[in-house]
């Protein structure tokens, strides 16, 4: 199949007097790998929720795996989606090794495929307790589980490494990684940003409803404009009279031999190559460039204007 | 239907697992035997069979304990998953939303069914066991009982499902369910009963009340599961409301079935449109 793996067009919805997502439009190739960032209420979830069909929205169009999520045609295409819950839950009676016979038996798996997931997950011992004893991190990697049921062309987690440590949740990426080798299309939504950065090709950010912006993590630097640290430290004299004589740049702090400036991203080259001039004697030199959470700390705390490459 | 099928037998497990099903079948073989036991003595004044006795006393009971047993399983059908956070889950599977709440039907029915059949089956022998005459006509009646008992339960469930998705929270669901069998299962006859004392046949008069019995599944359910034997008719009082031969059991029958449909088909469509 072709196309896009699902796709909103101008997407609004609203509970009550809350906008809970206004006018998205988003699309994600096959394969590809998108994280939904957004604080909590910005409307992650209700997105995820629309896109699985679970509430309807009130205006625009939305297609998952080419149908729409609304009609009776899109109850067989859920077959082919994996789906983690926010704060998964299951019934407590049944043992996990139940579980996930259960949601095999929904989706029409084999239920052959239940024990090498069992074991992928790392939970082949405790598969044959009852949910109840299972700890924070057991029921969401049983989550983990039920979601690959039957290798799903796309894959919804919904905050999934909420409640891990940091182990798992390696391990958690390492499994995501292996089905983006697969070829299925991930969206996970997070609002934990360091975790995810080198781990997505794309990241959206939303604010009050809003896409406020959608692009690589490169992509999203450059829109951001934000500027880069830069801090030198002088052989002799005041570094102060240095950062002057370095275009574009701007003196943030001044310590003894050493001073902190910033510069915009575009301008890095130009200003190493005249750091590097014997005759300023820079002894040495860093560079930060703004982090991921610097990107979305800029792009959630703006004021409401959406905008955005994409 | 696999999705039915996967959803029922999950429902009966979780049933058997959390006593669900031994607590029902026990609560009515208990009391159905206690009943049966004491019910037995006066069968020589009346020259009835134990087993007709039995079948007026455990319907009597049955009306009152099935609604509450079948409501008590089911209010928290929808509203609970909801609050529990496993339903977000299982919507997200390729299930149709009616078969959520058919296959938990199913497998609720089934559960009812069993408690039904274990609950006053046993107690059912335990009087023939007892009693030396048997008759072939009391076996059928009392089965027509039991067979009614499953059917009015299965129209407590629909209703409960009903409440369950029209509730906002599980509180809400479970006093709503204790509504719905006040009304249907006790101030119906009561409000019926005033109405024919103050009214004095003017309105109201006697043919018309086996039909406004009708309308109402619990009394629809007493004139099914004792319409079974004339001798049964005779010792419940019924031959007294609906006289003679007049009276099919296929009006009340139809009746309960369509108590069956109807709520669960409403409960479907509500849980249809409701935002999870």
């Amino acid at each position: 199949m072709t196309g896009p793996a699902f796709q909103l067009q101008s997407v609004s919805k609203r509970y009550g007097a809350t906008e809970a997502v206004r006018s998205v439009s988003l699309s994600a190739a096959r394969g590809e790998c998108v994280a939904l960032l957004g604080h909590n209420g910005a409307g992650k979830t209700t997105l995820i929720k629309l896109m699985l069909g679970l509430t309807d929205r009130d205006s625009g169009s939305v297609s998952v795996l080419g149908a729409d999520p609304r009609t009776h045609a899109a109850i067989a295409i859920r077959g082919r989606i994996g789906f983690l819950p926010e704060n998964v839950a299951f019934h407590g009676t049944m043992t996990g090794r139940e579980v996930l016979a259960f949601y095999a038996r929904l989706k029409g798996v084999a239920l052959a495929e239940c024990e090498p997931l069992l074991d992928r997950v790392g939970l082949v011992e405790a598969g044959a307790h009852r949910l109840k004893t299972y700890s924070k991190g057991m029921r969401q990697r049983l989550g983990l589980a039920q979601a690959l049921l039957g290798q799903p062309q796309l894959m919804v987690l919904d905050e999934p490494t909420t409640g891990l440590d940091p182990l798992l949740r390696r391990r958690f990426y390492e499994i995501v990684r292996e089905l983006r080798e697969g070829g299925t299309t991930v969206v996970l939504s997070s609002h934990m940003l360091t975790e995810l950065e080198a781990r997505t090709d794309r990241a959206v950010i939303l604010r009050n409803g809003r896409v406020v912006a959608d692009g690589g993590l490169s992509e999203l630097r450059r829109a951001a404009g934000l500027p880069a640290h830069v801090h030198i430290r002088v052989a002799q004299g005041p570094p102060a009279d240095v950062v002057a004589r370095v275009g574009g740049a701007e003196l943030m702090q001044v310590n003894g031999r050493t001073a902190s400036f910033t510069c915009p991203i575009d301008q890095k080259i130009p200003v190493l190559r005249r750091l590097a001039d014997p005759a300023l004697a820079v002894e040495d030199f860093d560079i930060e460039l703004p982090t991921l959470e610097e990107v979305y700390a800029h792009f959630s705390e703006r004021e409401d204007s959406p905008c955005g490459p994409s | 239907m696999r999705a039915v099928l996967t959803i029922a037998g999950r429902e009966i497990r979780e049933g058997i697992r959390d006593r669900w099903v031994l607590a029902a079948t026990l609560l009515l073989a208990v009391l159905a035997l206690a009943l049966a036991l004491l019910g037995s003595a006066p069968v020589g004044a009346v020259k009835a069979s134990g087993l007709s006795v039995t079948v007026v006393s455990l319907a009597s009971l049955s009306v009152y304990l099935v609604p509450l047993i079948a409501l008590l399983l089911s209010y928290e059908t929808v509203i609970g998953e909801i609050e529990r956070g496993t339903l977000m889950l299982l919507l997200a599977y390729p299930v149709a939303r009616w078969q959520i709440i058919l296959g938990k039907f199913a497998g609720h029915a089934v559960i009812l069914a069993c408690a039904a059949l274990v609950g006053f089956g046993g107690a059912g022998l335990a009087v023939a066991a007892i009693g030396s005459d048997w008759q072939a006509g009391a076996w059928l009646s009392f089965a027509s009982m039991v067979a009614s008992s499953v059917l009015l339960g299965a129209v407590f469930l629909g209703l409960g499902y009903l409440v369950s998705a029209l509730a906002r929270e599980r509180g809400t669901a479970a006093g709503l369910a204790i509504a719905v069998w006040l009304v249907i299962v006790v101030l119906y006859d009561l409000a019926l009963l005033g109405v024919l004392v103050l009214d004095e046949g003017q309105v109201i008069d006697a043919s018309l009340l086996p039909y406004l019995l009708m309308l109402n599944p619990a009394d629809s359910y007493r004139l099914v599961s004792l319409a079974g034997s004339e001798q049964v008719r005779v010792l419940s009082g019924l031959a007294s409301v609906a006289p003679g031969q007049a009276f099919s059991p296929i009006v009340p029958l139809a009746m309960l079935f369509a108590w069956v449909a109807a709520p669960l088909a409403l409960a479907a469509a509500v849980f249809q449109r409701r935002e999870v």
